[in-house]
């Protein structure tokens, strides 16, 4: 069946399309070029609509133990956003930390047509796909966490065992089923269970003798090696501390031209200047950062009202418990592999250092040139729920929308920001960037994030309106593998997206000997039940048709080196 | 790789098998090092097995058929009635919710469905560290963490009553990552009544026995608290505990480099024993000021970490759910299943118990509808009975594990004993709403 999209104004800059008119045909869930004789099926006119390839989000916390944990401790967060079962729609509730099936449809009524659950323990990772699994309508896939994990601090601490771990590394995509690999708080995780309470970039952990620099070196070089698509993504050392802006500028450095993207830089960004001690350091770190081609961000902005903190890193989770809103926390050592921390928070705009989060985050969406290295999120939960990007996309593509709220931010904030002078306004093209090319191209999912012949169908067509928030939060339609799933904002077909997962070379019988010794003398559960096998993540008897099931989609890695 | 392996096809069951990796769905540790020779339909552990494990993998088959008020029906009319109970139910209960990861997801989705209300057997023990959860939190360990970590262990509960290779693969092991003679062990019991006998070997150091009744554990955590906050005691004794006694456990608690509180939510059966929970937590949290230390809460035993983790993803709370109005609603009090059958509020009960021969339903004069395993034990005669397959016996599947972070995968043993799986009797049942 040939289907026709007729006359909408395209946004799709993985193939330089500016806002031009223009038709696109899909056929089979994929855009196609037809042939002169063929016959259009149906057609939609889209005459003097915004037509962008589904949003994709690249660091989304949607699945896993930690969401779980998050929400059953917040049922207050949940009351007031239950939501109904319809006719094609399961029940669910949230808000800050939505279930899983209410997550799905909020994402697609959204636009977006694709989330990554960026922080999957190695040891949690049947769990992260089991809820992934009950996220419905949108594709997915997870980046798994290593670097405070002890077999590779263990190789790390033992040197000189570059291919051993590259293998470990690529050993532990395939056994978690990872589309990337994540380094949260490098070795500090770790380091906190040794009872030390910081780790900079380059201070050792107390048992191992390794250093954060060690670490995202040594992951970032071996990604690259191993032809891994996506970067190291790094959440640094320090989140959240007064100062951190010279770690982050450190690292930055200490990459030496290594790919490596960082994540939730918001949090990653602050000085000490000023009466509070607390100041932006979101100025130098662009400036370095559009001096750094290697170097890819996303921001992790913060809105203000409730929400729900989950992060990976239990050191400075423990940290953060101190501001815990309602008071209550959870922060957990898991399996000598990792670590979370839960946190609720409330982000006020009267208080000036969320205030100036909220500046510092905005700054930075601003200062750093090339969209094509900066992707937008809210960190979803940690920095505001991700139901917020249409109001995060006007603050960006409407100035005088963002003054006005500048000006209902604590007064001391507002003095201590530059954001009030900052005339730069975002365009569609840009935005389409930043929540579809950019985050595809560095995922490595080729077919996707753009509209060029060959791409997977997810489309999404916005109503023109200048009030970008309206805009962005109730698109016209959405297609899903070139069906309708939503129209006017509300869902009409209940799909399952496919789970996406890259596969690099490695050996396989090298790796597993010594770790199959390695898990019986001293984990509790076996090597070979770690290990999580398609048939668990996928419907029996799919045949990985796309988009009918569960599916796994394996995209290329490059070859190792 | 096996045969056995997760996806491959089970043999015939006349075929004699190993199987090597093997999960033990019958406890909340969820060992997985287990070895299962089949001969025929019957089973044996041949390795790495507890007593848990033995009666649960080698209980004879018994010829179990589909019945519908007593009598042998083919499993179509059984789903048929038990669909006709439920379409007539103004509020279903679906309990006892004992099965697997893809047995909670089908629950889940009948009772959206049919606006019921979902709740496990043991949602009352597990209560006790929720209510935790969502007033002050918790700093908590899991079982590799502690196994390799912990140099004190305070055992608060019976144990190894409820999880016998607790202590053999957690706190006796020879091995640990972070040392190659790795120093031994304290381990200190805290309440009365305990089985000790498995705190034994060349890792275990000091065992302290600190006796106090069970439902008083709160109290002399209370004591540690405040004596660890510098301020002094309001007795000689706390709970039959004398002062000095209490003294050294704290001072051992301060010489621990990681200290493990252990404590099995339905071992602390009494009245508010969610506040004996709290002040374990709030102790570690005081601890952790300076210091490591953890909470490390077992039990999860009948698939009960499994229910609550499943419900809270897909509802977004643990359990006690109810969906009478379409959308989800919490309460962990109104929506006890016990409590609605007493109070006559539901007038259908759906029991799920695909584990055990023990986890019965609740003896109750409501139409009762039973997926349960093949020789449970029934105090009566439900309106309808449909056998079905233990997950990780007759069928593959997935659990979560007692600390909610770890899941498992479950193995299809091959037995062939032509029981339905639970979640394809209810996609029956569902389709037919």
């Amino acid at each position: 069946m040939l289907i026709k999209f007729t006359g909408g104004k395209i946004y799709d800059p993985a193939n330089g399309v500016d806002g031009q008119i223009r038709d696109i045909y899909v056929r089979d869930g994929r855009v196609v070029t037809p042939a002169a004789t063929d016959r259009v099926h149906q057609e939609f006119n889209l005459g003097g609509k915004v037509v962008m390839a589904g949003g994709i989000d690249p660091h989304s916390h949607i699945g896993g133990g930690k969401v779980t944990i998050a929400r059953m401790m917040l049922p207050e967060d949940h009351r007031g956003h239950e939501v109904a079962r319809g006719d094609l729609t399961r029940a669910g509730c949230g808000h800050a930390v939505p279930s899983t099936l209410t997550a799905g449809y909020r994402y697609a009524e959204m636009g977006y047509t694709a989330a990554f659950e960026p922080a999957m323990l190695p040891v949690n990772a049947r769990q992260a796909h089991m809820e992934m699994a009950d996220t419905p309508m949108i594709d997915k896939g997870a980046y798994v966490m290593l670097g405070s994990d002890d077999y590779f601090l263990r190789l790390l601490a033992k040197g000189g065992h570059k291919e051993e771990i590259k293998d470990y590394i690529a050993w532990s995509m395939h056994a978690a089923q990872a589309l990337a690999v994540k380094v949260v708080n490098p070795g500090g995780i770790s380091a906190f269970k040794f009872n030390q309470r910081k780790l900079d970039l380059d201070e050792k952990h107390s048992f191992y003798g390794v250093t954060p620099r060690d670490i995202i070196l040594t992951l970032g070089r071996s990604l690259q090696e191993l032809g891994v698509p996506h970067p190291i993504h790094i959440h640094g050392c320090n989140l959240g501390v007064p100062g951190n802006k010279e770690t982050t500028l450190d690292t930055i450095r200490a990459a030496e031209g290594t790919p490596i993207h960082l994540t939730h830089i918001q949090f990653h960004s602050y000085g000490t200047e000023g009466d509070m001690k607390f100041s932006s350091g979101a100025a130098e770190i662009a400036e370095l950062i559009n001096q750094h081609k290697n170097v890819s961000i996303d921001i992790g902005q913060i809105l203000f009202g409730q929400t729900c903190t989950a992060s990976g890193d239990s050191m400075r989770q423990y940290g953060n418990t101190k501001s815990a809103h309602p008071k209550k926390w959870v922060v957990m050592d898991i399996e000598c592999d990792a670590g979370c921390g839960v946190v609720p928070m409330k982000y006020r705009d009267k208080s000036f250092v969320n205030a100036l989060q909220w500046a510092i985050g905005l700054e930075m969406f601003l200062l750093v040139n090339d969209p094509w290295r900066i992707f937008l999120t809210t960190d979803h939960p940690n920095g505001a729920p991700f139901t917020t990007y249409p109001h995060l996309i006007r603050l960006l593509m409407d100035k005088t929308f963002r003054n006005e709220m500048l000006r209902r931010i604590h007064p001391g904030a507002q003095a201590a920001s530059i954001l009030g002078s900052l005339t730069r306004e975002y365009t569609l093209y840009e935005i389409a960037i930043m929540t579809r090319a950019g985050p595809a191209k560095s995922l490595g999912l080729k077919d996707r994030g753009h509209l060029g012949v060959g791409a997977c169908a997810d489309i999404t067509v916005y109503e023109e309106n200048p009030d970008r928030e309206a805009m962005f939060t109730t698109p016209a339609f959405v297609f899903k593998n070139g069906e309708m799933i939503v129209r006017n904002g509300k869902i009409v077909k209940v799909v399952t997206g496919d789970t996406h997962v890259v596969r690099p070379e490695y050996d396989r019988k090298r790796v597993e000997k010594p770790l199959k010794d390695y898990f019986e003398a001293y984990h509790t559960v076996q090597m070979e039940n770690f290990r999580l096998s398609d048939e668990e993540i996928t419907a029996p008897g799919c045949g990985h048709a796309p988009g009918t099931c569960g599916c796994l989609v394996v995209h290329p890695t490059g070859a190792r080196k | 790789m096996s045969a056995s392996q997760a996806g491959a096809p089970s043999a015939p069951a006349s075929a004699a098998q190993t199987h090597a990796h093997v999960t033990c769905p019958f406890c909340g540790l969820r060992c997985d090092d287990l070895e299962i020779a089949r001969s025929g339909q019957a089973l044996s552990v041949t390795r790495n097995g507890c007593d848990k494990a033995k009666a649960g993998f080698e209980r004879p088959l018994t010829a179990a058929q589909p019945r519908v008020g007593g009598k042998t029906v083919s499993l179509g009319e059984a789903i048929a009635e038990a669909v006709a109970l439920i379409k007539k139910a103004k509020l279903p209960a679906y309990g006892g919710l004992a099965t697997d990861v893809d047995g909670m997801r089908a629950i889940m989705s009948i009772a959206d469905k049919s606006r019921g209300v979902v709740d496990h057997a043991f949602s009352e023990a597990q209560g006790r560290n929720i209510k935790v959860l969502q007033t002050s939190g918790y700093f908590m360990t899991t079982l590799t963490e502690a196994r390799n970590r912990a140099d004190l262990f305070i055992i608060a509960s019976d144990v190894h009553r409820f999880h016998p290779r607790f202590f053999e693969r957690i706190v006796c092991n020879e091995k640990s990552m972070f040392a190659d003679d790795p120093p031994k062990r304290t381990v200190v019991f805290l309440g009365e009544g305990y089985d000790t006998s498995a705190a034994t070997g060349t890792r275990i150091g000091d065992v302290v026995t600190i006796n106090c009744p069970t439902h008083r554990i709160g109290e002399v955590v209370s004591a540690l608290r405040t004596l660890k906050k510098g301020a002094p005691l309001p007795a000689d004794t706390i709970a039959g505990v004398a002062k000095a006694q209490i003294e050294d456990l704290l001072a051992r608690c301060h010489k621990a480099e990681y200290g493990v509180i252990v404590w099995v939510p339905p071992g602390l059966d009494f009245p508010n024993a969610d506040l004996t929970v709290h002040q374990i937590c709030e102790f570690v949290k005081d601890l952790n000021v300076t210091q490591r230390f953890a909470g490390l809460s077992l039990g999860g035993n009948e698939g009960a970490s499994t229910a609550a983790s499943v419900c809270a993803w897909q509802s977004g709370y643990p359990l006690r759910v109810s969906f009478e109005t379409g959308a989800p609603h919490y309460d962990p009090e109104l929506y006890a299943i016990p409590a609605l059958i007493a109070s006559k509020q539901t007038d259908c009960l759906v029991w799920l118990s695909s584990f055990t021969a023990d986890l019965s339903p609740p003896a109750t004069d409501i139409a009762t509808v039973v997926l349960g395993s093949h020789d449970l034990k029934l105090a009566r005669e439900p309106e309808v009975f449909i056998p079905v397959g233990t997950p990780g016996i007759d069928h593959r599947g997935q659990l979560v594990r007692c600390d909610s972070v770890v899941s498992l995968p479950l193995r299809d043993l091959g037995r062939d004993a032509g029981l339905a799986r639970t979640v394809d009797v209810l996609a029956a049942i569902e389709a037919a709403l």
